[in-house]
């Protein structure tokens, strides 16, 4: 009896060994095929002239006669030339991004130093204040910006939409440093109170350095929101073809059956390597033990 | 660790007050620009947004807007009464449900495949990243493509080596048929497309979280378990899931508070149509299509309140769980 139930389950811990050993890259290699597939046939049509895709849509390759980069120079080139003017979506996209990775970086550094460093009043309230706005429904909030800044002039510019990714990333943001801020050995500061700095000057020249990585992952949060961002440039910008961003230009061209759906996939791989170089460029960087052994001398 | 900062020496009764004072005040200068946008940017509209629920505003009057219009009911007795709101909750309910389902699984089993060294490893995990980051409405104009009933790779391959005797409109239908041996089983064709892109384009976040929590956690409960006989599966159940319920835990609600509020994906794949209205998509029409502001405050603020409730949910356990929040 007893026997039998050994043997049993030495049989099926084998079994199921070997099913597991096979399921492994059996499962990496469908989901690494299932997230590929759609980046693949991104750039993939993006080199294609559209009669080639009409013609056999059924086709993963591409054979170099009719390897193209007109849908390139078309996508980029200005809406007088001819073209679909995704230079100034990306213009107008670098521009907002970069203000807004600036200024959110220079309005949540100090705070996220308070909370993480110094006691004060409502200190502990604050935290609740960032979870409750970093998960509000973006939706809720768009209705009354919509009127706010018709009122105050702000829509159709690209201040206004600035001024909505900051207060969106913000939150976030101080969170992150936060708790980074917070791994920086209190003994470093202290040296450098000792040494006859204040609280300005221990952040900017102690805390600052040594928080590198972590702000520059805070400050790629930011660009990737802003850069990706929908709803709101949708909102605020729609009427103003100047003004429009990467993801409304693509949202708004694709909508119309006048543009090739091959030239907007040249606009799509275009939109969408900028964050992916900028995620994998600096995803490296993010680690670095920068304090290891800052205390010594 | 910033207790020898932040508590002042004690002993010295009268230098205790000015340090703690001078500190106060300049956290609050260091916290002024920070609270001043959320202040302005988000506080300030969400009240306004809340008094604009109570009047009458029409999007051609809204460069007019004035705060101190006269109050009224008719919104909420207009957005109540109208099936429209019930059945985008119902539908944003459905789909969150599916999709934090979808994500969460499709999420653990490339945690736990990834989990041991292997070539490519790193290359693999970078690349399961990739729909997290990519542009939104990139990703959603190629599935859109790709699963066009014209022209899209996944017909064409469904023609011609499935037997599909016809096309397939996957975001356009809103309830199809699927003939499952003899049987006539209806399905929200376009919800679970919808349901089946979160998957792809979320279990990264899952991904992430689940990975993370792996590579911190001690290898000898499992290695005790497999000394003791332990099958594979039994050490999955009852060794590693348990360590693995709290992030989970976290894990779903966060993904349930996003994808309730979800707008982007379903604008952007279907617009709202074929059975995919969900309550934010309703409270843009509600703003652009029939152009009542007024209305569209009233229905987001429903929305807000049932997110409220879960917000509730999600500090409540994580109060029990003594993280500070």
């Amino acid at each position: 009896m007893s026997r039998s139930y050994s043997y049993d389950t030495w049989n099926r811990d084998r079994v199921q060994r070997m099913l597991f050993g096979i399921a492994r890259p059996v499962v990496i290699g469908v989901l690494l095929l299932w997230v590929i597939l759609p980046f693949y046939y991104m750039v993939l049509l993006s080199f294609m002239p559209i009669e080639s895709l009409l013609r056999d849509p059924g086709r993963l390759w591409i054979t170099p006669d009719e390897f193209t980069l007109s849908t390139y120079e078309k996508v980029l080139r200005s809406v007088q030339d001819g073209g679909q003017g995704f230079g100034s979506f990306l213009a107008n996209s670098g521009v907002v991004s970069i203000s807004s990775v600036l200024l959110a970086l220079a309005i949540a550094i100090p705070g996220a130093y308070a909370v993480a460093r110094l006691e004060f009043f409502g200190r502990r309230k604050v935290n609740a204040l960032f979870v409750a706005t970093y998960l509000f429904p973006a939706i809720v909030l768009a209705i009354p910006l919509f009127v706010l800044f018709t009122r105050l002039g702000l829509r159709g510019s690209l201040v206004g939409l600035v001024l909505v990714y900051i207060a969106q990333t913000v939150p976030v943001a101080v969170y992150m440093l936060r708790n980074y801020f917070e791994t920086v050995p209190v003994s470093i500061e202290e040296s450098a109170r000792l040494d006859g700095l204040g609280t300005f000057g221990t952040l900017w020249r102690i805390t600052l350095p040594l928080s590198l990585p972590s702000i520059m992952a805070t400050g790629l949060f930011v660009f990737m929101i802003a850069w990706n961002e929908f709803l709101f440039a949708l909102l605020f910008l729609v009427d103003r073809r100047e003004s429009w961003t990467v993801s409304l230009g693509l949202a708004q061209l694709s909508g119309s059956i006048e543009v090739p759906t091959t030239i907007l996939m040249a606009g799509s791989v275009v939109i969408t390597l900028p964050v992916i170089i900028l995620f994998f460029a600096t995803e490296r960087l993010l680690t670095g033990g920068l304090t290891a052994g800052a205390e010594k001398g | 660790m910033a207790q020898s900062l932040t508590t002042p020496t004690t002993g010295r009764g009268g230098r205790r007050t000015t340090l703690a004072g001078r500190q106060s005040r300049t956290g609050l200068l260091l916290m002024s620009p920070t609270l001043l946008i959320i202040l302005v940017v988000v506080v300030f509209p969400l009240l306004w947004s809340i008094l604009i629920s109570f009047q009458e505003l029409k999007l051609i009057q809204i460069g007019r807007a004035n705060p101190f219009a006269p109050l009224t009911l008719d919104n909420f007795r207009l957005v109540l009464r109208s099936g429209a709101l019930w059945s985008s909750l119902w539908t944003s309910a459905v789909y969150t449900f599916g999709s934090v389902v979808v994500t969460t699984v499709i999420g653990m089993v490339a945690a736990l495949a990834v989990r041991k060294p292997f070539p490519g490893r790193t290359f693999v995990r970078a690349a399961f990243l990739l729909p997290y980051v990519a542009p939104v409405v990139a990703v959603t104009f190629v599935w859109k493509i790709m699963l066009n009933p014209e022209f899209g790779i996944v017909n064409e391959f469904g023609q011609r080596w499935l037997g599909w005797s016809e096309p397939i409109p996957f975001l356009t239908q809103s309830r199809g048929i699927w003939d499952l041996f003899g049987l006539q089983i209806p399905v929200p064709t376009a919800l679970l497309t919808v349901i089946l892109f979160e998957g792809w384009r979320y279990f990264p976040f899952a991904f992430l979280f689940l990975m993370a929590r792996l590579e911190g956690l001690s290898s000898e409960p499992e290695e005790a378990a497999l000394v003791d006989g332990a099958t594979p599966w039994q050490s999955f159940r009852y060794i590693l899931l348990p360590q693995l319920a709290p992030v989970l835990t976290v894990l779903v609600l966060l993904r349930t508070i996003w994808t309730f509020n979800d707008f982007d994906d379903i604008f952007l794949l279907t617009g709202g149509a074929a059975g995919t209205q969900v309550a934010s998509v309703r409270i843009y029409e509600l703003l652009t299509v029939q152009r009542n502001v007024g209305a569209a405050s009233a229905q987001s603020l429903v929305l807000a309140l049932v997110l409220i409730l879960l917000l509730g949910i999600y500090v409540t356990v994580l109060r029990r769980r003594g993280e500070r929040v």
